[in-house]
């Protein structure tokens, strides 16, 4: 109910702002929602979400396992951390728009190049997240494990996981996040779809509504999946915790 | 089947980078069937010669030699179990071949069959060393250590438990070690009792117990724990 309350409260500010402004420089909603309906029927619009998605989802992926995995080496092993160090310090300094480029001019405007790029962004984050999770393991988890002569997948499911969980949880959080941003810097740089690529044409075209239509679609389906995916998994994460007061 | 122990010596580094020796000298050997009690001060390194014993700790002079193949259960001095699993999830983690009906048996020995769903943290300490209990039993050791498993709970609560437990190693041949610095508990569930001197731990006494543990009467046991008294006496 609140949550609604907040919303219209948006919708009435950029109402009232879009009649102050002009239409030309900030179109008011109802303007910018035919727009949206008209890419839609045209299908044009589905077709650029899908493509976004798409990296979206695949570079997460890469990024969430590989990070996961180094974070957990690094974690737990004091010479893979200080082998890993230096290049996570560089990889985190890094911005993600010379990554990018790079990645284009080295791997041509290629899928490849892209998803790599978007992917290499977020890897560190979840590195350093992982790593942390991974000192933090309880120690008398690992020797009761020992003791009773749990198998390696059982250690993983039922003794790591659930302690990796919240860190996991945080390390998809910030990093979907990123890749949201990154993603659209990335279309728009060398790819013929996506979101990011239909907002480079709005914004030659000076096409406001257009640009709104594209950004306000987006970001609707990130909240979807925040709502739905995200945060679900955060409280199953959670579940045992004794609820704080 | 026999668990012989002769570890000679074990030394930490410290912190600030001294060698600190821990245990000194300790060789008993156990038989199937047995229970051994280790008897000592807070703090003479009983924990570390279990945790040797338990194979989590591999740096030491001296041999351990466990029956090969031999299935290992410990309850240690903390509970030790997962948060995020259930009671029941817990136990039959430890012991994934259990039956219903076994399983079932134990929780009732241990009076945790209200508790199967609950989660560790909901319970209180004397539950969970239960529930600790049980996963060690479930699955059916050969060689069970129990590192203090009475301490801090109350005196109602220990008899208890330590007649569960007397219960519990009646029912199937293992070796059973015992860690415990009740002089009480060692009287009442030992066939073979060790006392261990301050640190670092040496064997001071090994003291069989003639009386088997079903027919031991509150005289045998006072009988048992003033000679444990007199010999501890003799050699501190």
């Amino acid at each position: 109910m609140l949550r609604l309350l907040s919303f219209a409260l948006l919708l009435a500010t950029w109402w009232v702002a879009a009649t102050v402004a002009g239409s030309a420089k900030l179109p008011p909603p109802a303007v910018v929602l035919a727009v949206a309906v008209a890419e839609a029927k045209s299908g044009a619009l589905f077709l650029h979400l899908g493509a976004t998605l798409a990296r979206v989802a695949l570079a997460f992926t890469l990024s969430m396992a590989l990070g996961s995995a180094l974070g957990y080496l690094m974690g737990r092993s004091r010479l893979a951390n200080r082998l890993g160090d230096p290049w996570l310090i560089l990889l985190l300094n890094l911005p993600a728009l010379v990554v990018i480029v790079l990645a284009y001019i080295w791997a041509g405007l290629t899928e490849v190049a892209a998803i790599a790029a978007i992917a290499i962004n977020k890897l560190p984050t979840a590195v350093v997240t992982l790593r942390e999770g991974a000192r933090a393991l309880d120690p008398s988890l690992d020797e009761m494990a020992k003791v009773f002569a749990f198998p390696r997948g059982r250690i993983l499911r039922h003794v790591l996981l659930p302690q990796l969980a919240p860190y996991i949880a945080a390390a998809a959080r910030s990093g979907l996040s990123l890749v949201w941003k990154i993603v659209l810097v990335a279309e728009l740089l060398g790819r013929p779809n996506g979101i990011g690529f239909e907002i480079g044409v709005a914004f030659q075209l000076f096409d406001i509504p257009l640009l709104l239509a594209y950004s306000l679609s987006f970001a609707a389906v990130v909240l979807v999946i925040e709502a739905v995916i995200v945060q679900p998994f955060e409280l199953r994460a959670s579940r045992w915790r004794l609820r704080a007061a | 089947m026999r668990l012989e122990v002769d570890i000679r010596s074990k030394s930490f580094t410290s912190a600030n980078g001294k060698r600190q020796e821990v245990i000194g000298g300790i060789a008993f050997a156990l038989q199937r069937g047995e229970v051994g009690v280790v008897v000592g001060p807070s703090g003479c390194g009983k924990s570390t010669m279990l945790r040797i014993l338990a194979g989590l700790d591999s740096d030491y002079q001296g041999h351990v030699a466990q029956p090969a193949g031999a299935r290992l259960a410990m309850v240690f001095q903390e509970p030790r179990l997962l948060p995020w699993r259930s009671v029941e999830d817990n136990v039959r983690l430890a012991a994934p071949d259990i039956t219903d009906n076994r399983l079932a048996a134990i929780f009732d020995v241990l009076e945790l069959e209200a508790h199967r769903t609950h989660f560790p943290g909901e319970l209180s300490l004397g539950l969970a060393r239960r529930v600790a209990l049980a996963r060690a039993f479930a699955v059916e050791p050969d060689f069970l250590i129990l590192d203090e498993p009475l301490a801090s709970l109350d005196d109602a609560l220990a008899a208890r438990l330590r007649e569960e437990i007397a219960m519990l190693v009646a029912s199937r041949p293992m070796i059973t070690l015992l860690v415990t610095h009740s002089m009480d508990d060692a009287a009442r569930l030992g066939d073979r009792i060790f006392l261990l001197s301050s640190r670092p731990a040496r064997l001071l006494h090994a003291v069989p117990i003639d009386v088997p543990r079903a027919q031991r009467s509150n005289d045998a046991v006072a009988a048992i724990k003033a000679d444990l008294a007199r010999r501890d006496f003799s050699m501190s």
